[in-house]
């Protein structure tokens, strides 16, 4: 009889005994790939001879990338304040905002297919009209990029907070919880998963908001001209090169969420190790 | 009725209806019955039949469409305002975010209780179900009949004078599941609760309880009471005596037979 239990709770301290797979392990593959797309770039730009204006091989890339280094790190830094800037309003109003419509289902049910259809809507087309309201410098911007990560946000968090399993409901309810404690302790931790996936869209679209919102005008230091003004000239290497750090900086920002996503909710499913 | 020297828990003429117009389902219909204090009281019947449905009346966690329910002379509301209940579910319900120990401790975090109290009791009660070692284990990482003795410690550490328990065992194997009967045992013999317990397995039922009531569905009526009189403490070789045989045979009879007919027998013991 010991036995029976006795084996699931070897099979369970054995599996977070065993020591985790090392980053290097985990990546691997990803990175075989990426080394061979950039192999497969160069060899298909030297072997069919195709001119650097349309597409330069990833070699001159990167050497203009180091040639520009200065100049790219302001620009880029410029706008990834504004997609920051823009990112915390829009996640912090969500957050808000669905805690303020959890309160009531009934208010939940009303707003809900309203957000849901307000995502679908390219808010990027808004952009022109956002530099009239906020200003061609960064206002504008950080307009699009709050709106655009506001609803992800909002509806992420309001799934989460009204699907709570019933049974977890119930527990709080025999105990005598208040609805405060209810929402501290069960259902605000509940929704954590469906918040941070909320999150993790939230840092690219605002790179994507501010970048693209900066293609209708903006300062000459900012990614979204440097990028327009380059290709317009045919200067493409340096377009490429502000693609690159576009792609380095939301990259980074993605995986900054991610260790914070780790450190907050090591319990979930996500983050298991085994 | 509802005295001190009352039944404390006392059920009367309890109907409930689930939808309505010609939809409508009798899920109990006139259920009666008294549980004294310090009784280890099993219903027992097919699925379908109530059984949980009275469990969550008695609990306040739905409400009757007819008859009276008290419960330490209180009503049902105010005795969950009280705490007088611990509740364990069908399945475990712990919370995924807390480890092992901090799913103990909830209760008492809820009720305000002094920090200092949480640690020392909810570390006692693991102790006492034989999960010292993985109070700072997440629920993922422990086996199905561990999570449930984590739902147990929970339902116990507050000293809630009853202890309502819904198929508790149901989703576990059968030898997890004889374990785990003679751990409540052991557990419950150390505590002043009294026991309100659902399930559909006549062994489980029979070992466990001092009555055991039998339910019949579509509308849930309880058909007949059986006095367990085994002695106690009850071991796994109780399970091999003669007279729990007999017990097993007169639960199951009842479960068996046509509700009218068993009705105007006398072969079972029945006490009102």
């Amino acid at each position: 009889m010991a036995r029976a239990t006795a084996a699931p709770i070897a099979a369970s301290s054995g599996a977070t005994a065993r020591r985790p797979r090392s980053l290097w392990q985990e990546y691997l593959p990803a990175v075989a790939v990426f080394v061979a797309a950039i192999g497969l770039w160069e060899a298909f730009v030297f072997g069919f001879n195709i001119q650097f204006y349309l597409l330069p091989a990833p070699h001159v890339i990167v050497q203009t990338f180091r040639d520009n280094a200065a100049v790219l790190l302001e620009v880029g830094l410029y706008t990834f304040r504004e997609a920051l800037a823009g990112y915390f309003l829009g996640c912090g109003l969500g957050v808000m905002a669905a805690m303020a419509s959890s309160r009531s289902p009934m208010f939940a049910d009303l707003v809900l297919p309203y957000a849901i259809a307000s995502a679908s809507v390219p808010i990027i087309a808004l952009a022109p009209l956002a530099i009239v309201w906020f200003g061609v410098a960064q206002g504008s911007k950080i307009a699009i990029v709050t709106l655009m990560t506001f609803f992800p946000t909002f509806i992420g968090t309001l799934r989460g907070l009204l699907s709570v399993p019933p049974q977890s409901l119930e527990l709080m309810r025999s105990l005598a919880a208040g609805e405060g404690q209810t929402f501290a302790k069960l259902r605000l931790p509940a929704s954590l998963p469906y918040m941070f996936n909320a999150f993790k869209v939230g840092t690219t679209l605002s790179m994507i908001g501010a970048v693209v919102s900066e293609f209708f005008g903006g300062p000459e230091r900012s990614l979204g001209v440097y990028i327009s003004t380059k290709a317009a000239l045919f200067r493409t290497r340096e377009a490429w090169a502000a693609i690159l750090i576009a792609c380095a900086l939301g990259l980074s920002f993605y995986l900054v969420v991610v260790l914070v996503e780790r450190l907050v909710m090591p319990w979930h499913a996500s983050t298991r190790k085994t | 009725m509802a005295g001190l020297n009352g039944p404390i828990i006392d059920v009367h003429d309890v109907d409930k209806a689930f939808g309505r117009g010609a939809a409508v389902t009798h899920a109990l219909e006139r259920v009666s019955l008294a549980i004294q204090s310090g009784e280890f009281v099993s219903i027992i019947g097919p699925s379908g039949c109530g059984k949980s449905t009275l469990l969550r009346i008695v609990g306040d966690l739905i409400e009757p469409s007819g008859g009276a329910i008290h419960v330490k002379g209180k009503t049902p509301h105010q005795a969950r305002l009280d705490r007088d209940y611990g509740i364990v579910f069908q399945t475990p319900v712990l919370y995924e975010w807390r480890t092992v120990l901090r799913n103990v401790e909830l209760p008492l975090e809820v009720m305000g209780r002094p920090r200092a109290e949480w640690q020392g009791r909810a570390q006692a009660m693991l102790q006492l179900m034989g999960l010292g070692a993985f109070q700072h284990h997440y629920p993922w990482q422990l086996s199905g009949g561990m999570q449930q003795r984590v739902a147990i410690a929970r339902a116990l550490v507050f000293n809630p004078s009853i202890l309502l328990m819904d198929e508790p065992f149901g989703a576990l194997d059968e030898l997890t599941r004889e374990r785990l009967n003679l751990e409540l045992l052991n557990i419950w013999s150390q505590t002043s609760a009294t026991v309100l317990f659902v399930t559909h397995s006549i062994s489980e039922a029979v070992f466990l309880s001092s009555r055991v009531m039998v339910m019949s569905p579509r509308p849930g009526r309880i058909e007949r009471t059986v006095t367990i009189d085994l002695p106690r403490p009850r071991m796994a070789h109780t399970r091999a005596t003669s007279r729990f045989f007999e017990l097993v045979t007169r639960v199951r009879e009842g479960l068996r037979e046509d509700p009218a007919v068993a009705a105007g027998r006398d072969a079972v013991v029945e006490d009102a």
